[in-house]
């Protein structure tokens, strides 16, 4: 288990033998707490991460202990989207796809260094350098890969950064429909459709491709 | 096999399981949680029952040779100053399989020949691959691999760069994670001193 | 390839004078065949001399260095006989412009994939071939980017190590040079709106066609639906398509898609040196990373000669180490095959709980869990930590023995295990020979090889221990004999436990620049998932000019729409998890 989050406000007295069960809180702690011991993950793999990441649901690590063994396939019903793998550009439509698909709040983990920033694959041309290119991350595990515990560390980074959000308070906020990130689509390469612009004026006069810095 | 024996007896597995956790835990009264010992024993060969380890009240031990990130090792100088073991002979970055180290290295503006000691160190870890064999092929014992995993982080454009300040660690800090391979550079490193030293003071006998 | 009968040499030559000719390159052993004559002598191979096995197909570009060279590209075929023996390499040549090859796939069906893939990345053209389209990137994709005038959009240099790491390396994040920013080009002119896509219409065609051949199910007058499973699906273990056209719930014909994790592993294993590839090995099949280690480093060590010999401890050490992996990948296998059949997650707990404590050996001695990075040139990269060894012993003498039988307990007789599995996914042997299945696919088919005992390599020769064969080719069988074979398995690392000697743990001094000579070499070990082969060509540089993976259970899958046809839809979901793919080996 991890620690009981405190949940009291600051300035409260509470007499000694109540402090075990009541506590004088805000509605977004209460509200947080909740979220942070219910994160559901999606049953999503994409490499060899993914076995880490089986294994940190399995019996030696066990997710459960944190909320979060339920592992759900469809993008629908979960919280959480572990990217814990290399991210293709073949893959890329579909990624996005089912992150658009996710509920409101979500979030998304970088596992791995291929999902932050490409990883030893990186060089490669069907690989895309880091998923952050297309979809917002709020943690990046790395590791190749990380073990489980370093995985389970991520997550709790992500409890951490639940604790200090305020839904409640801004649940005004909330109500304006979220915009889907636009669907890349493969082309003679993968195409964002919010470049298109730079694509345009870059093909003009020749190909358009990467220029390395020369040695100095 | 018509009559379900087959779940049953699946089923008497798990049963074995679950009563194997409390018979363990009574064995252990207390100590099965939360203590070395109780960890190592739920990674060994006897185990039985519940397997998890509660991390992150207790951690898995970890083993010596265990890789992550590399880290540079400076010796302390007689005034508490870092002197860099790295010689930036580039080994490190040319066995590189991602190629995600860079070195700078400079020049004695007087003399034009390079410095033995890198100016710069860069370390890429969102493209590292953990694989060892900048520690592995080190001529001079300069870089090793961390043991340290949590490194989860809110930001990568700002942090999974290393630089040789953040990459630089005491030569004691190395002896504390890795006692078995430390001991072992450290007595080939006085064999050869000693030797050397015998060398020399053979050629010097010889001369006179 | 060594051990060569020379009178066989002498019938294959004498019986196509003029037409195969003898590989004269330094450092090649196989045949040269016309291109035009390939499917003749092919079948005469096949027929006649008992070369029933086509393990591996690839291209090679040979891409001219210098103003005199010829460029050309090359099809190399590794061919064996289903009894045992050793391989018989051909290679066709056909010039780099329209290039085109008769395809094999009529004849080894195996083929169809792995002509597919070279296709895919070479641009080579298979007339004849049943359903040529691109397999691991995407129709529409520009270029063939295997060829080795074709530049990726982060390409930086030939080979590495890159000159610009050291020691001016002035660091800098590649994709900030980047145009778009997002590791891609775009040719001259092209423009994004006008661009339709029309990525999925040949699959579907090639469907629709493959229907059509196996058009033999009753019919009454139904719709078909073409239904995909996956790519992201919980049953398809990773990033794995399956489009099926249904009949109602019984499927008529399946396509497998792919691709979704293809890393260019090849690629970038060109640019590589000899020595970076290895921790690259790891993450082909990343359950059974050692047992890529060992195929590689056996690939290089046969174009070392001598100086790639590793010494006795060594090759004791690696031996145990392929044989834990295994019996770790198997008992993977079976807790995910137990997944698919619907007992969701129990079953595996139990088995990864086995695997976790042989992780805790391999992260010892290795450093890591899973990508071990632990072969060199030669030996191994370091020993085994102090009291290692005696945890395998205790391991396989004490707790592995007694916790396979608990999985026997609890599976074997399981009714439902035995309903969903019994008669699925049936391929005869001479099916699994034809389609080139490998490993426990070809041997629970009632085929027993095993290139252990059937080309020994290592120090297998001296060990005890029997092939595990069944003989129904369904699921089922396909599930016991992972049983049978961890306890194989578990024999033969007890025995090596008792027999290691002491000694060097590596030849030589480990340099961090290997000196290969020229040449080619086919290195193959019997990996958990079959037989898994390194080709690797070699011109006397640090970089090999070739390196290819045959990969097991990218070839295994080549006999999925067979084991499919006729089955209902629930059925794929075990057939595919009994084939036991890995993802990152399928698409590399
Ligand atoms: S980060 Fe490493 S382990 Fe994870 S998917 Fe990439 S290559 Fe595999």
């Amino acid at each position: 288990m991890t620690e009981t989050p405190n949940l009291n406000t600051e300035g409260y007295d509470i007499s000694p033998e109540a402090r075990a069960n009541v506590a004088i809180t805000t509605i977004d702690k209460i509200f947080n707490a909740g979220r942070r011991y219910s994160v559901w993950p999606m049953m999503f793999g994409l490499a060899c991460c993914a076995i880490e990441m089986i294994s940190a649901a399995a019996g030696r690590y066990d997710l459960a202990r944190f909320g979060m063994e339920v592992l759900r396939p469809s993008p629908r019903q979960s919280d959480l989207m572990i990217v814990s793998g290399t991210v293709t550009k073949k893959m890329l439509p579909q990624i996005v796809r089912l992150y658009n698909q996710m509920p409101d709040p979500k979030y998304v983990m970088a596992m791995g260094a291929c999902a932050s920033g490409g990883g030893p694959f990186k060089e490669g041309y069907n690989v895309v350098s880091g998923v952050d290119k297309y979809i917002p991350v709020d943690v990046y595990v790395p590791g190749c890969p990380p073990t489980p515990q370093a995985l389970l560390h991520g997550l709790m980074k992500i409890q951490e950064k639940i604790d200090t959000e305020k839904h409640f308070t801004n649940f005004r906020d909330r109500t304006k429909p979220i915009e889907p990130i636009p669907v890349p689509i493969l082309g003679p390469d993968i195409i964002d459709p919010r470049d298109y612009e730079t694509i345009k004026d870059g093909v003009k006069s020749g190909p358009l491709t990467t220029v390395i810095p020369a040695v100095e | 096999m018509n009559f379900g024996f087959g779940i049953l007896r699946g089923l008497m597995v798990t049963m074995g399981h679950f009563i194997g956790t409390f018979v363990e835990d009574f064995k252990w009264i207390g100590k099965r949680y939360y203590t070395p010992e109780g960890v190592a024993h739920r990674s060994s060969k006897n185990a039985s029952g519940i397997f998890t380890v509660q991390y992150p009240e207790e951690k898995l031990p970890v083993p010596e040779e265990f890789r992550f990130i590399p880290f540079l090792l400076y010796e302390e100088g007689p005034d508490g100053e870092q002197q860099d073991r790295c010689t930036s002979c580039g080994i490190c970055a040319k066995v590189c399989p991602p190629q995600c180290i860079w070195i700078v290295r400079t020049e004695d503006p007087d003399t034009g020949r390079p410095v033995p000691e890198p100016v710069e160190f860069y370390i890429d870890i969102d493209i590292c691959m953990n694989c060892g064999y900048c520690a592995e092929y080190c001529p001079f014992d300069a870089i090793k691999m961390d043991h340290q995993y949590e490194l989860a982080s809110y930001d990568r454009h700002s942090a999974h760069i290393y630089n040789k300040e953040k990459l630089s660690m005491s030569v004691d800090y190395y002896a504390q994670i890795r006692p078995t391979n430390y001991r072992r550079e450290e007595d080939i490193r006085i064999a050869k001193e000693e030797e050397k030293a015998a060398k020399a003071a053979a050629r010097a006998a010889a001369k006179e | 390839m060594t051990e060569m009968a020379p009178a066989q040499e002498g019938t294959l030559e004498a019986r196509f004078p003029g037409v195969v000719t003898h590989d004269e390159r330094k450092g090649y052993e196989g045949y040269i065949v016309q291109l035009d004559k390939l499917t003749e002598v092919a079948q005469v191979l096949r027929d006649d001399l008992g070369y029933d096995f086509l393990s591996s197909v690839t291209a090679v570009d040979y891409l001219a260095q210098k103003e005199d060279e010829e460029s050309y590209f090359e099809v190399v075929y590794h061919l064996y006989k289903s009894t045992g023996g050793s391989a018989l390499v051909l290679a066709v040549q056909t010039p780099r412009d329209n290039p085109a090859v008769p395809s094999l796939t009529p004849l080894y069906p195996g083929a169809e994939f792995q002509e597919r893939e070279a296709f895919d990345l070479y641009g080579i053209d298979f007339t004849d071939h049943p359903d040529m389209r691109r397999i691991l990137m995407w129709e529409g994709f520009e270029g063939f980017p295997m060829r080795k005038d074709w530049k990726e959009p982060y390409f930086e240099e030939d080979v590495k190590p890159f000159a610009n790491r050291w020691p001016g390396g002035q660091v800098y994040r590649i994709e900030d040079h980047n145009p778009v920013g997002k590791n891609n080009q775009y040719p001259q002119g092209f423009d994004p709106e006008s661009w339709s896509p029309a990525i999925e219409d040949a699959l579907y065609d090639s469907l629709r066609r493959s229907n059509a051949e196996y058009d033999e199910i009753e019919d009454l007058d139904t719709e078909q639906v073409i239904v995909n499973l996956g790519p992201q699906h919980p049953s398809t273990h990773g990033v794995f398509r399956m489009a099926v056209l249904m009949d109602g719930e019984t499927i008529v014909a399946l396509k497998p898609v792919m691709g979704y994790l293809h890393r260019n592993h090849e690629k970038i294993g060109e640019r590589n040196t000899f020595l970076h590839n290895m921790p690259f090995t790891d993450r082909l099949d990343y359950i059974t990373s050692l047992s890529n280690n060992f195929g590689y480093a056996l690939a290089v060590e046969k174009l070392m000669g001598a100086k790639g010999v590793p010494t006795e401890r060594a090759e004791y050490i690696r031996v145990i180490m392929a044989e834990l992996t295994r019996i770790s990948s198997h008992l993977w296998a079976i807790g995910f095959l137990l997944n698919d059949l619907g007992a969701f997650f129990t079953p595996s707990l139990y088995a990864i709980e086995e695997r976790e404590l042989l992780l805790d050996i391999f992260e010892a001695t290795t450093g890591s869990r899973m990508m071990n990075n632990y072969f060199r040139f030669g030996g191994v990269a370091r020993d085994f930590p102090e009291g290692v060894l005696e945890r395998i012993g205790e391991l396989v003498t004490e707790r592995l023995p007694r916790k396979v039988d608990e999985l026997d307990r609890y599976l074997t007789n399981n009714e439902i295990v035995r309903t969903r599995c019994e008669g699925i996914g049936v391929l005869s042997p001479d099916e699994a020979i034809e389609y080139s299945m490998a490993g426990p696919m070809l041997r629970a088919s009632g085929v027993p090889y095993d290139v252990r005992r059937a080309d020994p390599y290592s120090i297998y020769e001296q060990f005890d221990f029997d092939v595990a064969v069944r003989y129904h080719g369904d699921v089922y069988d396909r599930y016991l004999i992972r049983l049978d074979e961890i306890r194989q398995s578990i024999r033969i690392v007890q025995q090596a436990v008792e027999r290691i000697p002491d000694g060097d743990f590596l030849t030589g001094k480990n340099p961090y620049q290997v000196r290969v000579p020229a040449g080619e070499a086919f290195g193959r070990v019997e990996g958990p998932k079959g037989e898994i082969g390194f080709y690797v060509v070699s011109n006397g540089k640090a970089n090999p000019w070739r390196y290819h993976v045959r990969a097991p259970s990218f070839i295994n899958l080549t006999a999925l729409e067979k084991m499919c046809i006729g089955s209902k839809v629930a059925d794929v979901v075990v057939v595919l998890g009994s084939v036991d793919i890995i993802l990152g080996e399928v698409d590399r």
